[in-house]
């Protein structure tokens, strides 16, 4: 603790510090984006279609923060948002209504989170076999309900579908001289209102503080008499209703059920949560570092196919090549700042 | 003899107890469900050799690359704690390493193919080792650490390709991911015997099974007692590169093409519940191979018996899950713990209705 102007100045946690970093490494990635290729990333459209085309994924990396936060891991939530996308679809096209089929998605959602919340906390199996089932399960679901991709046919939804919110204020002249105005789309906003609920739970509700202290030492949370496997299980049930949440904002954007939904979600997700300063050990982490985890993580690829790199293997090269560079960084820092604190003062 | 009985179950087969009674149950369901499941035919493949057939052929070779992973992949969970969530797309890449080498001799003889392969595992050994560094020299979690190759691995194979799927065809590659002429066993059965041999041997000579069990069930300590913690980790990860190699070549010549997208996919999953079924703790520690060999046998024969009820390839998985998820319950700790309770009840009530039964 420094003493400045007199003011007792608490060090950053690393909580706060990891996320500063992701955040400041947004910035700068954006800005010389801006400044070398410039093109689209001059348009405030470029930010609100990396949202619009990400907002499930956000979702959905929050859900998994939570859990990482607790000490767990999920890999089941990219193939629980495709069975949901999947028979939500189904439902629709059988002349389901719109509410019910809001309540099918999260309904779904909740289900994969209660059993394996409670496989993970009150029988204590690992949680990396527990969700590698859930995830074949889901899978292999949504392919039993259908192997052909599925358009949704229902009125009601495709109204749904088209809401969204213009601003010509952000739009930009396009060639022909029209104004194009900026669009965000419905999703979007489910994801914002989902981060900030997610952000006061775990800021300043006793059970958002309660997954740090499982994930930071479950022996010292339990003996702070914090119900360990109450709060493990409510975990692995809020990710699972997140993702219900992200399959159905999925399925408002791309509007059709395909077998191969949201493929490699799961990992796009871990990596969003890693680079937004989540530690897979557990008790450090933020959704907004999250956040921007995930735009960082789109911003490289955008960036890559914009600087004319066509290959199509260069986005998971360069892709790959961040996360290694992220990775190092946090352990590197991390590293030099547990040395300095063990250290006698 | 009813206590010998007990004892095979509680204590006499340890950890192997769960995957055997595994294998039990698939082949007693199998036998009441079609009893010609596991005839064995012998017949004339289409380059005239006189081979076996069968389900249980089918499933044993269809386990070769999973059961020759599963090996290095208990050595890694073993002395890190963790997985290794990389080895498909690794495989991916020694593939491909190892139809360029061929692609670019003019002829393909014995030699070449050894040097091929020799190529694939010097390139997995690297990449073993570059996971191993970040694990065992900058400490992350092994999941972490292996996800970065598991995103750009398949690219880097495509890369490596050149945008393309080449084949080769040659009748060493054909006899290499089939059946050597003269021999009846498939030759991917083979290289496992001879994979699980040498791996045996290894740890009869060597202080590789005590030190690794060490540096998993406490690193420091085994530190303090003078073994390199930093090695050992490393070791298993290139250890496992080179199992990687075997597999990812074995694979590229049973269908002599490399397709960077489908090649060994979903592998590593499979490979890690292989592990798991096994009876191997992922958080480190004690291991027993042939445990996670026989796990792999165990997902396997799960397959071909779901492929057998004509359940189609896509829909497998959920089946699967459901297996795996009454698996490992059965395993848990907690479910052991209550039914030794329940047992434990059950025989005290006995007991005292025998002695009531005397009194009166």
């Amino acid at each position: 603790m420094k003493k400045k102007n007199g003011v007792y100045r608490e060090p950053l946690t690393n909580t706060q510090l990891l996320m500063t970093i992701t955040i400041g490494i947004f910035v700068v990635l954006y800005l010389l984006a801006m400044i070398l290729l410039g093109g689209g990333f001059l348009h405030a459209q470029q930010i609100f279609d990396m949202l619009n085309d990400n907002a499930s994924l956000i979702i959905v990396s929050c859900g998994l923060t939570i859990v990482m936060i607790g000490g767990g891991i999920d890999i089941s939530v990219g193939a629980v948002s495709s069975l949901v996308v999947m028979s939500c679809v189904l439902y629709l096209n059988n002349g389901g209504n719109i509410f019910f089929s809001i309540l099918l998605a999260l309904g779904i959602g909740l289900a994969f989170g209660a059993v394996q919340g409670f496989l993970v906390s009150y029988l204590e199996i690992q949680p990396f076999i527990v969700t590698l089932a859930g995830m074949f399960f889901a899978r292999g679901m949504t392919t039993i309900l259908s192997v052909n991709p599925q358009k949704v046919a229902h009125e009601g939804f495709a109204a749904l579908r088209d809401i969204k919110i213009e601003s010509s204020l952000l739009g930009y002249t396009a060639k022909n001289g029209n104004l194009v105005p900026a669009r965000i789309e419905l999703g979007v906003v489910v994801a914002f209102f989902c981060v900030i609920v997610i952000f006061v739970l775990l800021k300043y509700l006793r059970l958002g503080r309660s997954f740090y202290a499982i994930g930071g030492n479950q022996t010292s949370a339990m003996m702070l008499g914090i119900n360990v496997k109450r709060a493990r299980f409510l975990s692995y049930l809020i990710c699972g209703l997140l993702s219900g949440i992200s399959g159905y904002v999925l399925m408002m954007h791309t509007g059709a059920g395909n077998a191969t939904n949201a493929a490699g979600m799961e990992m796009n997700a871990i990596a969003s949560s890693i680079i937004g300063g989540t530690l897979l050990t557990g008790g450090v982490g933020n959704v907004v570092g999250t956040c921007f985890g995930t735009l960082t993580l789109t911003t490289i690829k955008k960036i890559v196919v914009s600087s004319g790199l066509n290959d199509p293997w260069w986005q998971s090269i360069t892709t790959g090549g961040m996360l290694c560079f992220f990775i190092l960084l946090q352990s590197v820092v991390l590293g030099r700042r547990a040395k300095k604190l063990s250290r006698p003062v | 003899m009813k206590q010998k009985f007990k004892n095979l179950f509680s204590g006499g087969l340890g950890q192997l107890t769960i995957p055997l009674i595994a294998i039990l149950l698939l082949v007693i369901f199998n036998l009441i469900r079609d009893p010609s499941f596991f005839s064995i035919g012998i017949m004339h493949n289409n380059d005239g050799n006189v081979v076996l057939a069968g389900n249980l052929i089918s499933i044993i070779n269809g386990a070769s690359e999973l059961a020759i992973l599963a090996m290095g992949m208990t050595l890694v969970t073993a002395a890190c704690g963790g997985q290794d969530i990389s080895v498909g797309a690794a495989a991916a890449i020694a593939g491909s390493v190892f139809v360029k080498v061929l692609k670019s001799t003019s002829e393909i003889t014995g030699l070449t193919v050894v040097l091929a392969f020799l190529c694939a595992c010097i390139v997995a050994m690297l990449f073993g080792a570059f996971n191993g560094t970040l694990v065992a020299i900058f400490k992350i979690q092994p999941m972490i650490a292996t996800l970065i190759l598991y995103t750009c691995g398949r690219s880097i194979a495509y890369w490596i390709n050149g945008g393309a799927t080449p084949t080769v065809s040659s009748p060493i590659i054909t006899a290499l991911g089939g059946f050597i002429p003269g021999i009846p066993v498939p030759t991917p059965v083979i290289i496992v015997l001879v994979a699980g041999i040498v791996l045996k041997l290894v740890f009869r000579f060597t202080s590789l099974q005590l030190f690794t069990q060490s540096v998993g069930i406490n690193g420091s300590a085994a530190h303090l007692n003078g073994i390199n913690e930093k090695f050992i980790k490393m070791l298993s990860f290139v250890i496992l590169g080179v199992c990687v190699a075997i597999a990812g070549s074995i694979g590229v010549s049973r269908l002599g093409l490399i397709n960077h997208e489908t090649l060994l996919i979903d592998i590593e999953m499979d490979t890690i519940l292989a592990v798991a079924i096994g009876g191997n703790s992922l958080g480190g520690g004690k291991f027993k191979i042939s445990g996670s060999i026989i796990g792999a046998y165990v997902i396997q024969m799960l397959t071909i018996t779901l492929y057998a009820m004509k359940v189609s390839s896509t829909d497998v998985k959920a089946y699967k899950a459901i297996v795996i998820v009454l698996l490992v319950v059965i395993g848990s700790p907690v479910v052991k713990k209550k039914v030794d309770k329940l047992m434990m009840r059950i025989r005290k009530s006995k007991d005292r209705n025998t002695v009531k039964g005397a009194q009166s």
